[in-house]
Order: structure tokens, then sequence, then C-alpha cells
């Protein structure tokens, strides 16, 4: 799809931002997740943002975000000795999902906020678009 | 037909320019968060000259013709940072803001002339 004005830009962007807050709230739903087997343990999400620059970016210096993939991080799970679980493995272990709350809450503010910019971006410059074309009224 | 045409133009032009500039620090909020995205911007006088036929050629005679670019293709800088970051993104996102809601006020103030422009020819047409 062709990049080509403000709400391309801003709407990719706002996707993107989105898609770093589904794996925000995902890696959080899954913060407290304990297995007795280090394989299956949840690892974090990471989406991976890259630049995507419109086709003709050397004259009109068009470029927006999209997410290049969705990792996941492979972080050693938390290993907890707790042998009452009832999922504890033979030597009385249990496995945490490696999910970093603090980390996830910042990532998540940053997140938001960078939503928020795009949101004002697009209404302001909406607000422009609707003045232009009232031109002479 | 001409003069009419005259004298929208300029501001019109002022308008095009603000339009890409707009659209460029928009570029760059939306790769806030990118890593190793540069940040860019446009220098509006150079690319304001550059639409308007005050040029690098210029009219010294009656039998000159005026070139102008419409298309606008100049350069798009990159910023230098303030504080760099440690992903190599050079996006702040303060100076961004600042930038933009300079760009835009500045947009509304040549929509602003333009408007009176019209008015004042609309006013000359009805005689009023």
């Amino acid at each position: 799809m062709k990049i080509k004005n403000i709400f391309d830009i801003a709407g990719r962007a706002m996707a993107a931002q989105m898609v770093r807050l589904n794996t925000i709230s995902s890696n959080l739903a899954n913060a407290g997740a304990t297995t007795g087997d280090p394989e299956t343990v949840y690892k974090p999400l990471k989406p991976e943002f890259k630049t995507q620059y419109s086709e003709n970016v050397k004259k009109n210096g068009i470029s927006t975000v999209n997410v290049s993939k969705v990792v996941e991080l492979q972080k050693e799970p938390f290993k907890i000795f707790d042998p009452n679980h009832p999922l504890a493995d033979g030597d009385g272990y249990i496995y945490k999902a490696p999910i970093n709350v603090e980390e996830e809450m910042v990532d998540m503010m940053d997140a938001s906020r960078q939503y928020q910019n795009n949101v004002e971006v697009v209404t302001t410059l909406k607000a422009l678009t609707l003045k232009t074309i009232n031109l002479g009224k | 037909m001409d003069s009419i045409k005259k004298q929208l133009t300029f501001f019109g032009n002022a308008l095009k320019v603000r339009n890409k500039r707009n659209d460029i620090i928009a570029s760059n909020i939306a790769n806030a968060a990118t890593p190793n995205y540069k940040a860019r911007d446009i220098n509006f006088l150079d690319e304001f000259k550059k639409v308007t036929n005050t040029g690098e050629i210029r009219v010294t005679h009656s039998n000159h013709i005026p070139t102008k670019n419409y298309n606008i293709s100049g350069k798009a800088f990159y910023r230098d940072p303030v504080i760099a970051s440690l992903d190599g993104n050079t996006v702040e996102l303060s100076v961004e803001q600042m930038q933009f809601a300079e760009n835009t006020m500045k947009y509304q103030t040549t929509l602003k002339f333009l408007n009176g422009k019209i008015t004042k020819m609309l006013s000359a047409i009805r005689g009023e």
C-alpha cells in the first residue's frame, strides 16, 4: 500500500503502537503464569519496529512505521523451589514466566504517549485541512 | 484572469511548503520509537525560494523568462539531536512537537492572509 498523506503516516504509526500495546498487555496478563516445565513457560513478546519510506521519499520526505515482526524474547524462566505446588516437577521446582512487570509498565506508558502524539498530529492537520477547504467563506 | 492567479499563488505556494513540512514532521513523530530512524526536516525559506521565482536563476532583464519549479523536490536534512539516544533514533519528541506547533501556527497565519486576499477581491467584485 502506498503512503500518500498524513492519514497513512499517523494511521500506521498508531497501528504499530497498538501492536506494541497488545504485546505489553499479553506480557502483563501472563506475568504470574507458572508451569512445571521450563520449555513451555510463557516468553515475553516484543514487536520489532521498522521505518517504512514512501516510494518517492526523496521528493516528499514521507515515512511511517510498521511492525516487521513480533519476537519472543529468549529469557530464562524464574526457577522457584516450591515442592507443594501442584505443578512442581520431580525436583520440586516450578517455572515462572520471565516478565519484568515494572519494565512492561514503563513501556506501556511510552507506547500510549506515542499513540496520543499521533492522534494529536491527525487532529491538528485535519482541522487545518478543513480550514483550507473553507477558504474564502 | 492572470492577475487574480498572481494574487493567490504566493500564499498558495507558502501553504504547499508548509504542508510538506507538516508531513515530514508527522513522519518524525510516527517514527519516534523506531530504532535507528533519523529525524528529518526541510528549510522553509530555501524550499519557498525554489517554488517562487526567487530561485538561483534570477530575472534581471525584461526578456528573461522566470524559472518556476512547482514540484517541490528540495533536500530534506537530518536533524542534529540535542541528546543522542542509545538506539540510534534522533527523534526528540519535545523538539518535534515544538516544530510541529510552530509550523501549524504559521500555516494558519498564511491561511488567514490568503483568506483576507480572497475576501478583499470578493468585495471588489461585488463593488461593496
